[in-house]
């Protein structure tokens, strides 16, 4: 549990796009897709997932269909739409231009400025 | 497609709620499951990985009213369980949803008649087509409307600025259908009259302009939709046949339309007739007399583009061309132009300022029970606390239950609302079909519309709004933990709490309320003690208008004298008086009257304008007019002898000098006539405002100065006056023995004077009313107050009482808080309601605020209010038994 980083605001739906972009996911295989291609680094209460869920599908950037897991049981499955997949590029762009963005500013040194 | 995805799942979400509720439960199942799984396959058993698997998910009834909300629609969704809710909280306190409907239903109910008032007679325009642009006439300093009929033909047809004038003028007449001829009131109008107004005929045809050719030329006459509805049976056949109009035939054009109902707005004519044929309906020609006023309203619509200044400076130059060439009977060249309906500012300024008046405390009453059921609705708040702890606990958020009880508030507000609505258009429907007046068919055009509908929505919305948020501060606070830990029953009576205010200041207002009813109620009771000058007590006013029955000429005094000596043979009768218009009628006349030294008769050379009565000499002694010195005339005092008048005592102060010597000196009437005064009467009061100041007056000799439409005064023995029904058989067989067509109209002068009256009973009943409603409110709360605070205080008052405190003690101890605020409020209330009196004093004769008798009557008021408000929280406090409340516990 050390070591965790706590998501920022506005981040846990760009991370459930890209999640669902690698393959059609249920619920509980989102949070653990997201565990797994963070290396566990962000915590994420699980409850938390589903308001974030519906949001996506209101929005028409994910669609949801019923069907049967590896564990042999029923669950909802999520998928990427075509708006949604535009989406998440944008986002992907405008967080890669953030990080980059922040992490220069954070290196910066005294004999720099 | 967002849009489209959104709105199909808010249909779903309405449509199917309880489907998607299974689903989403099953999704969240399956998670846990899912996690579950895992642990087990960590090495948990079974039922301990399902357990962790739910902590770790969390809340999971937040997360799926989270979920709800994402989803969108859920908004609409909750509030229509939140109603539910709501409905099924209200049911469970039937008492108290009661109070709190018939409370505000009062209120609203209040406001909404109040406000249709204002709305039918000022916000409300003219019922004529495109009424936006137009106007009526007015010139002068003194605004007057009625104009000369000469004054009018030039205004129609020098100015520039209206597509065209109208006119018209209230007549009454004799109209003979074939049956008895009955008196009916209407309008006589120029000939363009409805082509202005853009009026067309619901049957047949109505006149115009063209159909006048000079005097008498146009004996047609059209019906208003309601007379011939009532009066010919809707009878399609009646265009053609022809009436007469004290006895002057006039052939049926046709019937205007049912909305149109004249220019006026408080009076309904019966039928139109064209003014051109005045003389055969009024008591003379006045056609072409430019002196004499008597055309009550000239208006038009102003030409596209034309602004009121514009129009009114292009009257003002018509005015001078007519001040210069007759400066005889013109003098006043500016005109301005007013809103029609309410006879330019004649009536509005009184009418306006009482209603607004009356408006402004309908409000406070509204006020008042938003401030009594915001202190009841916090009152409940603070006893549902515990129910509010244990949803916030179970993770209900704070706006969802402030929501809640808003949804209750604005339920409750619009019960009321619409309750208040049904009474207030109960009232107005006859207040609309009361005619106060029954020898003049005014009404009062009050229909409820679209407008009046609105104000009591937003009303019921605002108020619930208001008394909704007084707990919002109480939830906000609410502290979970604590309450659910130590019940709700701790925390009373420390600081002043919002409720007391509200009590307070509900209790304040309704102070001014009953304040201002006691005014009022003084004033009335004042007027009828004033001296009026006369004595209407078993009198007798018979209305005829010999004009009516064909009569002209010579013919006219000789009637009249048959007349007065046939009734003054009737047992009991002791006098006979004729008067053209009895004083403290609706409607009077004045005359302008000059020095004795003036030879340029112009109306700025005028001594002043006085109250002028034409009266037999029977007059005074049967009003009952007191003689104060000098004569009063005799039957000699007729055409061949000099001009004589008795006066009033403020005429001979005012413009003789002096009432000592005023007997013998002279003064002359508009048309030159030299008078001399013979005598000098008591003042009285003479215009339909009883609360008039002195007014000088005259009194011609009707011999002398002769008039056709007369009030027979008829003064009896007191025996006789009890029965008058009796009376006006009597009276009316006497004259039908001398002409059977002849209409009279016979009252007495008691019912008379309702008219002049009607101000000041009208003030004072809707001041009662509202007093009343005022007394309601606060007994209602101070009521609601002690009642809850002895229910909370039980425990301690039963410690109190098995201590061994006494009855005293216990009372003061339950409810001293309670007469603390009353008193607090009573004062607020009395010192505003003094001052708010001064208002009334517009309306109210005599409205003094400082009457001691108002202030003990109010004091006394509100003291006896709040001992009938505490009386049975105060019994439940005393009748406290210790043993079976320590028990309880």
């Amino acid at each position: 549990m050390t070591e965790q980083a706590q998501l920022l605001p506005g981040t846990l739906d760009l991370l459930i796009l890209k999640a669902v972009s690698l393959g059609p996911l249920h619920g509980y295989g989102v949070l653990l897709r997201i565990g797994q291609i963070s290396g566990s680094a962000l915590l994420i209460e699980q409850g938390a997932l589903y308001p974030a869920l519906f949001r996506l599908v209101r929005q028409g950037l994910l669609k949801a269909s019923w069907g049967i897991s590896d564990n042999n049981r029923r669950a909802k499955f999520y998928e990427l739409t075509t708006p949604g997949r535009k989406r998440l590029r944008e986002e992907e762009d405008g967080w890669n231009r953030l990080a980059v963005a922040m992490s220069t500013a954070l290196a910066a040194r005294p004999e720099e400025v | 497609m967002n849009f489209i995805s959104y709105f199909r799942s808010l249909v779903a979400r309405v449509l199917r709620g309880s489907e998607i509720s299974d689903e989403m439960d099953e999704e969240l199942r399956s998670h846990i499951a899912h996690r579950a799984d895992d642990l087990e396959r960590d090495g948990l058993v079974r039922v301990e990985a399902e357990r962790r698997a739910r902590i770790e998910f969390g809340g999971r009834e937040r997360y799926k009213e989270e979920s709800y909300e994402a989803l969108g629609g859920n908004f609409f969704h909750s509030l229509v369980g939140d109603v539910r809710f709501a409905l099924r909280v209200l049911r469970k306190s039937p008492g108290f949803t009661i109070a709190a409907v018939v409370t505000l239903a009062l209120a609203i109910g209040a406001n909404s008649v109040v406000f249709a008032v204002l709305n039918g007679l000022f916000i409300r325009p003219l019922n004529v087509p495109h009424s936006q642009d137009l106007y009526s006439l007015q010139r002068g300093k003194d605004t007057y409307i009625i104009q000369s009929y000469p004054d009018y033909l030039d205004l129609r047809d020098r100015n520039r600025s209206f597509d065209g004038l109208a006119a018209y003028n209230i007549s009454e007449v004799a109209l003979d259908t074939g049956k008895n001829p009955a008196s009916v009131w209407g309008y006589e109008t120029s000939g363009n009259y409805f082509d202005e107004l853009r009026i067309r005929p619901y049957l047949g045809r109505l006149f115009h302009g063209s159909d006048e050719h000079g005097p008498n030329s146009a004996p047609y006459i059209v019906f208003s939709y309601a007379y011939w509805h009532s009066r010919f049976q809707d009878d399609r056949g009646v265009v053609g046949r022809t009436v007469r109009l004290n006895k002057h035939p006039f052939t049926i054009l046709g019937v205007a339309p049912p909305e149109f109902h004249g220019t006026l707005l408080f009076f309904s004519p019966d039928f139109f007739v064209p003014m051109v044929n005045a003389e055969q309906i009024d008591a003379g020609s006045f056609l072409n007399a430019r002196g004499t006023r008597w055309v009550f309203e000239l208006l038009g619509h102003l030409k596209p583009g034309v602004t009121p200044t514009q129009a009114s400076a292009d009257l003002s130059s018509i005015g001078s061309y007519l001040t210069k060439a007759y400066p005889k009977d013109d003098d006043q060249p500016s005109f301005s132009l007013v809103r029609p309906g309410l006879h330019g500012n004649f009536f509005a300024p009184a009418i306006r300022a009482f209603l607004t008046g009356l408006m402004l405390l309908a409000g406070l009453i509204l006020l008042a029970a938003c401030a009594n059921l915001g202190s009841l609705f916090a009152a409940r708040a603070a006893d549902r606390s515990r129910e509010v702890a244990l949803r916030l606990a179970l993770g209900s958020s704070r706006s969802r239950i402030l929501r809640q009880l808003f949804i209750e508030a604005v339920l409750i507000s619009l019960a009321g609302g619409a309750a208040g609505l049904w009474g207030g258009v109960m009232v107005l429907h006859w207040l609309s079909g009361w005619k106060p007046f029954p020898e003049f068919p005014m009404n009062i055009p009050v229909n409820p519309d679209a407008n009046v509908y609105l104000v009591a929505l937003l009303l019921a919305l605002i108020s619930g709004l208001l008394f909704g948020a007084v707990p919002v501060r109480q939830v906000l606070r609410t502290n979970p933990y604590e309450i659910v830990k130590a019940g709700s029953t701790a925390r009373m009576g420390r600081g002043i709490a919002v409720r007391d205010v509200l009590l307070v200041v509900q209790i304040a207002i309704c102070a001014v309320l009953v304040t201002s009813s006691m005014v009022a109620m003084r004033g009335l009771a004042h007027s009828l003690h004033t001296n009026l000058g006369f004595d209407p007590q078993n009198t007798m006013l018979v209305d005829t208008d010999l004009r009516m029955a064909g009569y002209q000429g010579d013919e006219i005094p000789a009637m009249q004298k048959r007349m007065s000596d046939t009734i003054q043979t009737i047992p009991g009768v002791s006098a006979v008086g004729l008067v053209d218009v009895p004083p403290l009628h609706m409607g009077w006349s004045i005359s302008n009257v000059f020095s004795d030294q003036t030879t340029d008769f112009r109306p700025s050379n005028a001594a002043a304008t006085v109250i002028r009565y034409k009266v037999s000499a029977e007059y005074f002694r049967a009003a009952r007019t007191a003689l104060l010195t000098g004569r009063i005339f005799s039957n000699h005092d007729d055409m061949k002898a000099p001009g004589v008048a008795v006066v009033n005592r403020e005429f001979a102060r005012k413009i003789l000098g002096s009432t000592t010597d005023a007997i013998g000196k002279h003064f002359k009437l508009p048309d030159g006539t030299r008078i001399e005064v013979v005598g000098i009467v008591e003042d009285g009061k003479y215009t339909a405002n009883i609360a008039e100041d002195p007014q000088p007056a005259m009194f011609l000799s009707i011999l002398q100065q002769p008039a056709s439409d007369t009030v027979m005064v008829v003064r009896t023995t007191t025996e006789m006056g009890r029965d008058p029904a009796q009376l006006a058989t009597a009276i009316r067989s006497k004259l039908r023995g001398l002409d059977a067509g002849l209409p009279s109209f016979i009252q007495t002068w008691d019912e008379e004077m309702n008219g002049a009256l009607f101000g000041s009973r009208m003030a004072t009943a809707s001041l009662g009313v509202m007093g009343v409603m005022g007394a309601m409110l606060s007994i209602t709360g101070i009521f609601g107050m002690a009642a809850y605070s002895v229910s909370k205080r039980l425990k301690e008052l039963g410690i109190r009482v098995a201590l061994g405190a006494q009855r005293r003690e216990v009372l003061q101890a339950a409810l001293g808080r309670a007469f603390k605020l009353l008193a607090v409020g009573s004062v607020a209330g009395l010192v505003l309601g003094l001052l708010a009196t001064r208002v009334l004093a517009y309306i109210v004769y005599q409205a003094t605020p400082r009457d001691p008798l108002v202030l003990c009557g109010a004091v006394l008021a509100m003291a006896l209010l709040g001992l009938l408000a505490t009386w049975i929280p105060a019994q439940r406090a005393l009748q406290v038994n210790p043993l079976v409340l320590l028990r309880e516990e």
